[in-house]
């Protein structure tokens, strides 16, 4: 039944992939709040600390990536909460499909709308901090890196509490644990690029980093929502 | 109470069959011992007062929610093994529509249809045209009334080739013309060999050969019912 041309998997992950992209382009508001919000955050730190070249120099990586880090949390609601409460998460669930499959798409969907515009946006911000020329590159490579992990990691998580009424703190505490290797080869690599040193250690750990989460978070986001849903 | 919805035979391959059904909500046993058999081409509508776990006993029989004691067989088969094989046969409908407000009525059924397999030859103008919403295909479901948005909901049943239908309160928010309408779309449904499984206050207008009922009190906590 399931072997017709029109219903593979290829098939129902593109059309998961498809609705949700549609549908957060219906919200045009909020679409744009995640890239805002990471704009914003970096911008307020030459405010806070000063204009000083050397001091924001040193301190861009972490800023930019600790504000992709927050964007992402933020952005983490999002993904399944409105399926959860008009009950279509229930009947994702209740698809003959592997439900790991379908959430992947929501995830990759998830990614497109609010990790890829930040790869996009951070060289431009990476100027405003004075970041040097030769580490834009490294910046650039680490979020493409990094940001897919903070939604696949966060999709877990938001699986999890998405039952909650009131599951945002709680979901803080169980995700930004785990997005603390990211953070620190993401902003470290870009650190070295700064200062002319080689990062390929760094960007390998955060490719192994992603294909682990890839391969795992799928299955565990699949199962958070099942006890989620059930 | 001697109906014949609790018959106990020993054909486990027919159609959906629990086993020995224990449910318990947040501390609450809600019923025990509960060992029904139903068949293809019948109605089961699922009584009893609220609270009694008809909500949950349907949770249950779609694969929502996991038993704490018993099983429910599927052809033979636990349908929490072999998941994909019974939700590919099955169709639930609960409280809450599972339509997306920001997608039109077309858009929605389209996409329950992706999530399982179109029935063959179905026409989506036609679909909707029989539950009264020609004129409403391209709406954005957030436009609609909530008797609308229910019908978009019923329209996904016969959108898909499922033909275990499970509902919750099917009936929510329709007029009277709409469920003298679905009553015709569930009679055909069962003539043509499909199982319902449905909680509702309404009754039920559909033949008697194919209607079943079940009072879920029966099997609440205290009463102690021996099964065989």
């Amino acid at each position: 039944m399931s072997d017709r041309p029109d219903n593979t998997l290829t098939h129902v992950f593109l059309q998961v992939l498809k609705r949700d992209l549609t549908l957060a382009f219906r919200h045009r508001g909020e679409l744009a709040n995640p890239l805002l919000f990471f704009i914003i955050v970096v911008s307020l730190f030459p405010l806070g600390v000063g204009p000083a070249p050397s001091i924001l120099e040193t301190i861009a990586p972490g800023i930019i990536w600790v504000a992709a880090l927050l964007s992402a949390m933020l952005s983490l609601d999002s993904m399944f909460r409105s399926d959860f409460e008009d009950g279509s998460l229930e009947q994702i669930t209740l698809s003959h499909h592997p439900l790991s499959v379908l959430v992947l798409a929501k995830i990759l969907a998830h990614w497109l709308i609010t990790g890829l515009p930040l790869l996009f946006i951070a060289p431009l911000l990476g100027v405003l901090l004075y970041l040097p020329s030769e580490a834009m590159k490294t910046l650039v490579i680490t979020l493409a890196l990094g940001t897919p992990i903070l939604s696949l990691v966060g999709a877990i998580g938001m699986g999890l509490t998405v039952g909650l009424k009131r599951g945002g703190v709680l979901l803080s505490l169980l995700v930004l644990p785990l997005f603390i290797p990211v953070l620190i080869f993401g902003a470290l690599a870009v650190n070295e690029a700064a200062a002319g040193l080689p990062v390929d250690g760094y960007l390998y750990v955060l490719g192994a980093l992603l294909l682990l989460t890839l391969s795992l978070s799928p299955l565990a986001t699949a199962a958070s929502i099942r006890i989620s849903t059930s | 109470m001697g109906k014949d919805t609790l018959q106990s035979n020993n054909r486990p391959t027919v159609g959906l069959v629990t086993v020995d059904l224990e449910c318990i909500r947040g501390n609450r046993l809600l019923f025990s011992h509960l060992n029904l058999e139903i068949g293809a081409g019948k109605i089961l509508q699922i009584e009893g007062r609220n609270g009694c776990g008809k909500t949950s006993l349907l949770r249950l029989l779609c694969g929502i929610m996991l038993p704490s004691e018993g099983q429910i067989l599927w052809r033979g088969t636990d349908i929490n093994e072999d998941r994909a094989e019974f939700y590919a046969e099955s169709a639930y409908l609960g409280h809450h529509n599972g339509t997306k407000g920001e997608l039109s009525a077309l858009e929605n059924l389209q996409f329950a249809q992706a999530l399982s397999t179109p029935k063959e030859g179905s026409d989506l103008y036609e679909i909707l045209a029989r539950l009264s919403l020609a004129g409403f295909e391209d709406i954005p479901c957030r436009h609609l009334s909530a008797g609308q948005n229910r019908r978009v909901a019923l329209a996904r049943l016969l959108a898909t080739d499922a033909t275990i239908w499970v509902l919750d309160e099917p009936f929510t928010a329709l007029d009277r013309k709409g469920i003298a309408e679905i009553e015709t779309i569930f009679e055909e449904h069962v003539t043509q060999g499909g199982t319902i499984i449905l909680t509702t206050h309404h009754p039920l207008k559909v033949n008697e050969p194919y209607y079943r009922s079940l009072n879920l009190e029966e099997f609440a906590c205290n009463s102690n019912r021996g099964d065989q």
